[in-house]
């Protein structure tokens, strides 16, 4: 059999040194992060842990979305990572940070699996329900189990840093440092992921399923893999507010969390990675603000934030530069 | 037509060729409706093989249960040696067979390129958490088949921005990744202009032509079943009412009758 001729592209080249050139300077970004927050006030420290220890929850919602399905439900994964985490903190004596974040993600994850065989097979209102569902069964037994805390949830102490104890005067800054830099690795991660094989076969996914299995793609496994993903890095999400609140609740997988999830990533749209934590601070900048000075009405100025969003940017944030780039490659017929 | 019927049997082994498809007493009803009745039919391998009968005739139906969409209610289909009846589209895919649709089913807000990227992962079975989608060797061959379409100039065109003829041919480019050993091409002209379907089928079967692929083409266009055809099948309500070379079949009073309409039904 003849075999397709390799020759060379005229349009090729440069492709492995352009990723390389992402993940660098993805990298250099991380950090240029985590030494600004020695100068920042607490406030913000702390309001940008919070954020990136959302938006990682708001990723996994993003990688459902690439593959055309959204987890109204992803406060399930947020809540066992953060219990798994309080818990083992609290029972098992594990107090590293970077360990409970793992710890959170590995939990979110044995607790996803059984659940993603069958979740694979459902789009649209039917998958978003269920997962909802999956959440608010989690959130009725947390409510219900004494040993958990029950609706009051419990505290979790102090973590440690690669064995170091962690002042009060250093805590709030160690916290967000591990939080900046295990989020920011998740998100280059998660952007090689988008550009890898599977990524463009879970893109190809949510354009047309016939067409994928006809070629010899598995859209069930595609499915599966993504809802696992989703849950690893909602759990770690758990897990690194856990640390930074020290305390957790059952609210955690309540569908309003829930919700706030989906509200970031539906701000972000499902094209960037960096998107998603630029739309989880803003989300937090709203929040803080509308809340510090309309206490009583600051879901209002959330919904009007959105109804913006949606009318003047309805494929996200992240259409602002991830179009413009496209439209450019178009262009100049390069890739 | 029964004794024709039950002559084909005998008539379809092709001679000299080693035999890559075999379908053997392939019933298939919806309710009342007989989609395929007492189908026997085997292909030779580098095949041409046209596919020819009026709208309801059972052709998309055979080439649906040849790839695994629906399941026949009896019969048997043979790739090989390997009885492919009752596998899933995707293992059937991986077993050499492939297809385009009549309705081109692409991936509408990828490019051109990304569309046979998606392809070529999809048949090498070599899907990656790491490794780039756009990796030199696979956009290389990608550009190679794109090329032999004549579809580079569309390369990083979205599927949605692309013309009808455009689409045809790419979503055959894509069912062509991984060199298929059997490729089945529904409708490939249908939807395209009268002038234009020559010109396009000319550069199907030029990119086809370097590979010793078995095709099996439905077809409504008598003049391109000729030209292109080294045989025809013709299906009328479910069953084969010929199968020979396209002149002998095409000559037959049933296919006159039934499919091109030139002789007039009784």
């Amino acid at each position: 059999m003849q075999s397709i001729p390799l020759s060379s592209s005229p349009f090729g080249a440069s492709r492995t040194s352009h990723r390389k050139a992402v993940l660098l300077a993805g990298l250099a970004f991380i950090a240029v992060l985590v030494v600004a927050g020695a100068f920042m006030p607490k406030w913000l420290t702390f309001l940008l842990t919070m954020a990136a220890s959302h938006g990682l929850v708001s990723l996994g919602i993003v990688l459902l979305m690439r593959g055309g399905v959204v987890s109204f439900g992803q406060g399930l994964v947020f809540a066992v990572g953060g219990y798994a985490a309080a818990l083992a903190f609290n029972k098992l004596g594990i107090t590293d940070a970077l360990g409970l974040a793992l710890m959170g993600g590995v939990a979110a994850l044995v607790v996803a699996a059984p659940f993603a065989p069958m979740l694979a097979r459902y789009r649209g209102i039917f998958f978003a329900m269920l997962t909802l569902a999956l959440s608010m069964v989690c959130y009725g037994v947390l409510v219900k189990t004494n040993a958990l805390g029950g609706s009051d949830g419990f505290n979790m102490g102090r973590a440690t840093l690669f064995g170091q104890k962690l002042s009060d005067a250093r805590v709030g800054y160690a916290l967000y440092g591990v939080t900046i830099a295990f989020s920011g690795v998740m998100a280059l991660l998660a952007r090689a992921y988008f550009d890898s094989t599977r990524g463009l076969v879970t893109q190809a996914v949510r354009e047309n399923e016939l067409r994928v299995e006809y070629l010899g793609g598995s859209v069930k496994q595609a499915m599966s893999i993504n809802f696992l993903l989703a849950a690893f890095v909602g759990g770690a999400g758990g897990a690194l507010t856990v640390m930074s609140l020290g305390h957790i609740d059952p609210n955690f997988s309540y569908w309003t969390t829930s919700g706030e999830f989906v509200f970031v990533a539906i701000l972000a749209g499902w094209q960037s990675v960096l998107a998603v934590f630029v739309a989880s601070t803003l989300l937090e900048i709203v929040r803080s603000f509308s809340s510090l000075y309309f206490p009583n009405t600051w879901q209002l100025s959330l919904g009007l934030f959105l109804l913006l969003m949606i009318r003047f940017l309805p494929r996200g944030i992240g259409s602002l530069w991830v179009d413009r780039v496209g439209g450019k490659r178009a262009k100049g017929g390069r890739a | 037509m029964n004794a024709v019927i039950k002559s084909l049997a005998e008539v379809t082994p092709p001679v000299g060729r080693d035999i890559l498809l075999r379908a053997t007493g392939i019933e298939k009803r919806f309710g009342a409706v007989v989609a395929a009745s007492g189908i026997e039919i085997a292909v030779g391998v580098g095949e041409r093989v046209s596919l020819i009968g009026s709208n309801g005739a059972g052709k998309t139906t055979f080439v649906n249960m040849i790839t695994g969409y629906l399941k026949p209610d009896t019969g048997s289909i043979l790739l090989g040696d390997r009885d492919i009846t009752r596998l899933a589209p995707r293992q059937i895919t991986q077993l050499g067979v492939a297809r385009s649709f009549q309705i081109p089913q692409l991936f509408q807000e990828l490019s051109v390129l990304d569309n046979m990227l998606v392809a070529t992962a999809c048949r090498e079975n070599r899907l990656s958490f790491w490794q780039t989608a756009r990796r030199d060797d696979a956009v290389d061959r990608a550009d190679a088949l794109l090329a032999r379409f004549n579809l580079t100039e569309h390369r990083e065109r979205r599927v949605a921005e692309l013309p009808g003829g455009v689409r045809k041919l790419l979503d055959i480019a894509m069912a062509m990744t991984g060199q298929p050993r059997l490729l089945l091409l529904d409708e490939p002209t249908s939807g395209v202009s009268a002038e234009e379907k020559f010109p396009m089928m000319e550069i199907i079967m030029t990119a086809l032509g370097q590979e010793p692929m078995t095709v099996l083409f439905v077809e409504h266009d008598m003049d391109i079943v000729e030209r292109y055809a080294d045989r025809v099948v013709a299906f009328y309500s479910g069953r084969i009412i010929a199968d020979d070379t396209p002149q002998a079949a095409l000559a037959t009073d049933d296919v006159r009758r039934y499919v091109t309409g030139t002789l007039r039904q009784e």
